[in-house]
């Protein structure tokens, strides 16, 4: 409950800050804020659009929390989400003449399994070399821009007459997810998987050596888990739900792969993780914030003229006060609760472990 | 004991791997001067922001804070830097505001580190983000500047074949930057300063044992580090390319920490790692423009990126950082 209160205070003032930042450059916060929530929930469509911006972050935030829970610290899932997109569209627009309950779900595998195998490199250079996974994510995201962007105009390029630009070909009929009235079934498929985090973190074995290799590698290594193992796991599995979210994406709202449609998912996923308190759970609601913000910016762009990169600041300050949870405790006199767990990355870089 | 035998000691294999390749250098200008003259000279120039980085880096980690903001000071000052010069058309002005919005972000890194005790990397992603968002939002089409820095030939030195066009021929920034890493080593070895940033980044429960204000010198240090992070900044619009574009740092503040990392906290050893880095852009983009490779140009672009997994990876012997770095102190 006390998690809740922080959060909730952490979006409040990031908006009150965004607020003067707005009034600072001439434009008016109330015209802003007012367009930007009609953009998002103003009506059954902007519900829609809500829903599906919220999709890809839901599962980006999931992928993002969950390596948190082993203390590692996937600033990758963009360049995994990259991968997990082109790939569903290769399996989207190449295979044929299956019937859609089954090329469908074979497009989402397809994408999970390559942004799985993307993250794991990282995995596993951490664990055999010590290379710090917060850079080689980083350094793997632009590795992925490249690739992709190569695939998109080389390759897997979308060949139809008139076409210039880098793309690959529509997705068969077959590949798109469905979309039940409003609601999007990405988004059903993502609640139903953090369900699925939930149940593995802290009802399997497998959650539990995760969860102490995130708390105390050493007294992990020591109780005889195998800290290895369980490292490159967790980047696998992140990097498949950051996979699924390119995937989702792809077969669910763009319908292609098409380099600059997917930017920045894989990022607001650090946001949303941490807003969550990195439960997965929580990420739900997290990503749905998120994803309102970004379904109501273009609204907010076209009636109150205001850029919509300021949702990229908000989301920047709800980080700082999410983490600076020092300075929220002490303005709202909250005492942390027993047994609350700490999130502890920086450790040493080049050191190995 | 001595650092320059230390590092004669540590490094022997890079060293020698270093003169092996001014050999090189040295029989290609021999068959083809004009190429490996413009190659050097823009290794030369590729190396600048990335020394730059590296320096930022190392000065913070080796009084203890990781600073994973780097791409983002970059970004912010370089932003700032170009706005400025649009509005003004005064360089040095414009140099100066870049630095000031290095240090401003480095002193808010300091005060999420050191006072708020923010996990540093979620508070260097938290920079990145910032200046991300702020220069996208601030960002307009269509503004255009008013000139840029030009090299100037130190009269004597810039006849000199190879060294001449690769060091004696630059822009004021190039030539700070280069005074600016001897400075650093020299500050950092050399003087009190140096020995308390070092203590402080080690053992700081010792450095404060001995009077030395622990949270101060990060404070200080890490503002001060912002400064050069900012100076990268500011080379990038006014010296390098003379506009702004979005994102235009395009990861340099994070390969500069593979930089560092490289050149083991070391100022001269990280400009070392810094020119390799340099060389292997400048390198490629030789190739490609004399049409030698028939590799899609993506893969070429992601050669620094895999140059920086490769380091990172041990390639070249595990590497110390600073014993205390990452974590907050809080005093007794």
């Amino acid at each position: 409950m006390r998690s809740v209160i922080l959060s909730v205070t952490a979006v409040v003032l990031a908006l009150l800050i965004g607020a003067g930042i707005l009034a600072l450059s001439g434009a008016s916060p109330v015209a802003a804020y007012t367009a930007l929530a009609q953009g998002a929930f103003g009506d059954a469509q902007a519900w829609q659009r809500t829903l599906e911006k919220a999709t890809p972050l839901v599962f980006s935030g999931l992928a993002v929390a969950f390596a948190f829970k082993a203390g590692l610290f996937n600033i990758g899932a963009q360049g995994q989400l990259l991968l997990g997109a082109i790939t569903a569209a290769a399996v989207g627009f190449g295979v044929e003449g299956l019937p859609a309950f089954i090329h469908a779900p074979l497009a989402l595998l397809a994408g999970a399994a390559a942004g799985a195998a993307f993250a794991a490199i990282a995995g596993a250079l951490k664990v055999y070399t010590g290379a710090h996974e917060v850079i080689t994510t980083i350094m793997l995201n632009y590795i992925a821009i490249n690739l992709t962007d190569y695939l998109a105009d080389g390759p897997w390029k979308d060949t139809s007459p008139g076409n210039i630009v880098a793309r690959t070909p529509r997705i068969l009929d077959t590949a798109m997810l469905p979309t039940w009235g409003p609601i999007p079934s990405g988004f059903v498929l993502s609640v139903l998987l953090a369900g699925v985090i939930y149940w593995l973190l802290w009802k399997t074995t497998f959650g539990f050596e995760i969860r102490t290799v995130g708390q105390n590698r050493h007294a992990a290594r020591y109780a005889g888990m195998r800290v290895a193992r369980t490292v490159i796991l967790t980047m696998l599995i992140s990097g498949l739900f950051a996979g699924l979210g390119g995937a989702v994406e792809t077969q669910g709202v763009v319908g292609r792969y098409q380099p600059g449609f997917n930017v920045g998912l894989g990022f607001e996923g650090i946001t949303i993780a941490l807003l969550a308190k990195t439960h997965p759970f929580g990420v739900i609601p997290a990503a749905l914030l998120v994803g309102a913000m970004k379904a109501g910016s273009s609204q907010m762009q076209f009636v109150a003229d205001v850029p919509k990169e300021i949702i990229d600041v908000i989301q920047a300050l709800i980080l700082f006060f999410i983490a600076a949870e020092f300075l929220l405790r002490r303005l709202l006199h909250l005492q942390p609760e027993a047994g609350e767990e700490q999130l502890v990355l920086s450790t040493g870089w080049g050191s190995g472990e | 004991m001595n650092p320059w035998r230390t590092l004669w000691q540590n490094n022997r294999g890079k060293l020698i791997a270093a003169a092996v390749l001014v050999v090189a250098v040295f029989a290609a200008y021999a068959r083809n001067p004009q190429i490996v003259e413009a190659v050097l000279a823009s290794s030369l120039r590729q190396s600048i922001p990335l020394v730059l980085g590296a320096l930022c880096g190392l000065i913070g980690e080796r009084s203890g804070i990781i600073n994973i903001g780097i791409e983002g000071q970059m970004l912010l000052a370089a932003f700032v830097a170009f706005l400025v010069n649009v509005r003004t058309g005064n360089l040095l002005l414009a140099t100066v505001s870049g630095v000031l919005v290095g240090a401003v972000l480095g002193f808010f890194l300091a005060f999420m580190s050191v006072s708020l005790r923010i996990d540093q990397i979620i508070g260097g992603t938290v920079i990145n983000m910032l200046a991300f968002g702020l220069t996208g939002y601030f960002y307009q089409v269509g503004l255009v500047t008013k000139g840029k820095f030009t090299p100037i030939a130190i009269p004597g030195l810039a006849d000199i074949p190879v060294l001449g066009a690769m060091f004696f021929r630059n822009p004021p920034l190039t030539y700070l930057t280069l005074v600016l890493i001897f400075v650093v080593q020299f500050l950092l070895y050399y003087t009190p300063w140096g020995l308390r940033t070092r203590a402080v980044g080690e053992h700081p429960r010792a450095a404060d044992t001995v009077g030395i204000d622990v949270y101060k010198m990060r404070y200080m240090n890490v503002t001060l580090a912002g400064m050069l992070a900012g100076l990268a900044g500011a080379y990038l619009t006014l010296e390098a390319v003379g506009s702004f574009e979005r994102g235009m740092t395009n990861g340099r503040g994070f390969v500069a920490l593979a930089v560092m990392i490289f050149g083991r906290w070391n100022p001269i050893l990280s400009w070392g790692a810094a020119l390799l880095f340099g060389f292997a852009t400048a390198l490629q983009t030789q190739l490609q423009f004399m049409r030698a490779v028939r590799i899609p140009h993506q893969f070429i672009g992601m050669l620094p990126y895999l140059l920086t997994i490769i380091v990172l990876a041990g390639v070249g012997g595990r590497t110390r950082p600073p014993a205390a770095v990452g974590q907050p102190y809080v005093k007794e």
